[in-house]
């Protein structure tokens, strides 16, 4: 690893005024994804500004619903009694994902960000427009089974990695967010962007904010009921998604009051399913309709040369992950 | 399995001492943070015109970092590099070397150790974000020449081939138990997902979990 310098920082400030100061610096976290790419040159900070001691880790109820500090490791948030109670779905997605020693040192902050498991950006020899924009996609005509189909642009077809980002976009989750200018809320849809010209960036954050709290809405407790994440990958745990579906259903007996559907392993950014969920709503949960929500689902998908199969995997994974939370 | 540390901690403590390892003293330590903070704090023109001037010993004060923590019931003070992982810092400067160096990417659990009472992946911890805190590492499991009921498990139930993976499947299952994620055959399997084995002694593991978690009831 580079040798870079380091920071203790116990304020929220004084971890801005670091970005602002040093444009090579990186805030740290947990640590289990950016440690990693720096160990393997794909990111190298001159500073690290560690951020641990920061009082961002609490888990309370507020009158709006449900904050989570962005300091929360994921085993705290996957196991908190509320978020078991009111948000099953976001527990169920946390722990689909990593490793139980990675949920352990993971953060929620550092969950959002972190940045596509695709090869081509881990492999510093490889081209890639998102770890050095200009050099061009190597997955694009490369081995991109595990890419996107949703939302991807001629630079990159990378996909994010997150289970947990699956959960929050369903459940209509805010992102609270402090910088030089003062403090801002970030709908968690529009927290992440799809690539386009710049897959530079993987989300709308600022170089110089700090996310400081992420807020799930009381009205998404209405889905606690009927959840279920989906997640299908290479091996039975701790492998990244192909493909993963969280679903959420408001029932009133057989009938859907209202549906919450994202998709994961399939976009640039957490992919919610409006569409679906439009269609879902009023009708009678059966087979046939789950097997249409997924049609809807699924229209606008692009596979590449080795991710057709995602074409057939994904509705299924819908129809399945419907049936699960609906039974 | 040895049971104790590769060196005895306190004559460790003493070359530590003598080759100055332990000379970054709790006050120097204080003196930099503040001045961190005070440069942290202050508005952008005063820091442009004092930058030049601190440079230089912002690159000292960079270069190592006073680090202290706990290992194993004993305290350790030291002088670390910001880039040194916690993995390293164990088998390297401490000689601890029962946690094992996979994969070095967090994707194998063979570093797993447990830091306040929680298990992680020490290769993907940097050393100086633990100052202050309590670090277990296979060593400090036996009490003595008494094993770990973990540790006896293991061998009576053939836990391990080449013993590569075991240190660290052994800490993952001592927290498993723990956090009471041992309700089923399936949820031990899901739980220790991040402890590969690749000699695949993995009916054995569970096996050795399940006596130690029934003893216990």
């Amino acid at each position: 690893m580079n040798p870079f310098q380091y920071t203790r920082s116990s304020a929220a400030t004084g971890a801005i005024q670091s970005l602002i100061r040093e444009p090579q610096a990186h805030l740290l976290a947990g640590g289990t994804n950016l440690i990693d790419l720096m160990k393997m040159g794909v990111v190298v900070p001159e500073r690290l500004v560690d951020i641990n001691p920061l009082p961002l880790k609490a888990v309370e109820k507020t009158a709006g619903g449900l904050r989570i500090g962005a300091l929360a490791t994921n085993s705290e948030v996957a196991d908190h009694a509320l978020v078991l109670q009111d948000y099953p779905l976001l527990s169920l997605a946390i722990n689909a994902g990593a490793s139980p020693q990675l949920r352990n040192m993971a953060t929620v902050g550092g969950n959002m960000m972190q940045r596509t498991r695709c090869n081509y950006f881990f492999d510093t020899a490889m081209p890639c427009n998102k770890r050095s924009p200009g050099s061009g996609c190597g997955a694009l005509e490369g081995y991109n089974r595990m890419h996107a189909l949703f939302g991807a642009s001629d630079h990159c077809i990378a996909v994010n990695p997150s289970d947990m980002n699956v959960a929050m976009v369903a459940l209509d989750a805010v992102v609270h967010v402090k910088g030089p200018k003062g403090e801002r809320m970030i709908p968690f849809a529009e927290f992440h962007r799809l690539p386009g010209d710049h897959p530079e960036k993987d989300n709308t954050l600022e170089r110089t904010e700090l996310i400081t709290a992420v807020a799930l809405p009381a009205s998404a407790a209405a889905f606690k009921d009927h959840v279920h994440y989906l997640k299908v990958r290479d091996r039975s745990s701790y492998a990244f998604a192909l493909v993963s579906v969280a679903a959420a259903l408001d029932m009133d007996g057989t009938t859907i009051r209202g549906a919450r559907l994202a998709m994961g392993g399939v976009a640039h950014k957490p992919w919610r399913l409006h569409g679906a969920e439009a269609f879902l709503k009023g009708k009678t949960a059966d087979a046939a309709t789950f097997r249409q929500a997924a049609e809807i689902a699924m229209q606008g998908a692009k596979a590449y040369q080795y991710n057709k199969f995602k074409l057939t995997l994904a509705p299924n994974a819908i129809v399945q992950a419907l049936q699960t939370a609906s039974a | 399995m040895s049971t104790k540390p590769g060196k005895d901690p306190e004559r460790l403590e003493k070359e530590s001492d003598a080759e100055g390892i332990l000379s970054g003293s709790r006050r120097d330590f204080l003196k930099t943070s503040s001045l961190l903070s005070a440069i942290a704090l202050t508005p952008g023109t005063f820091i442009r015109a004092a930058e030049n001037q601190w440079d230089e010993k912002f690159a000292d004060v960079a270069e190592k970092i006073p680090l202290t923590l706990e290992v194993n019931g004993v305290s350790y003070s030291m002088k670390v590099e910001p880039r040194v992982t916690l993995l390293d810092l164990l088998r390297e400067q401490l000689h601890l070397t029962g946690s094992k160096k996979g994969c070095d990417r967090g994707q194998c659990g063979a570093c797993t150790v447990h830091v306040n009472g929680v298990r992680i992946n020490s290769c993907l911890s940097l050393a100086v974000t633990n100052e202050g805190k309590k670090i277990t590492t296979i060593e400090g499991l036996a009490t003595g020449d008494q094993l770990h009921p973990m540790q006896e498990a293991f061998i009576k139930h053939d836990g391990f081939q080449c013993g590569y993976c075991t240190s660290g499947q052994i800490m993952s299952a001592v927290a498993l138990v723990k956090e009471g994620r041992t309700q089923s055959r399936e949820q031990i399997s899901e739980f220790m997902s991040g402890n590969i084995c690749r000699c695949g002694a993995y009916s054995n593991i569970v096996k050795a979990i399940q006596e130690v978690k029934s003893n216990q009831i």
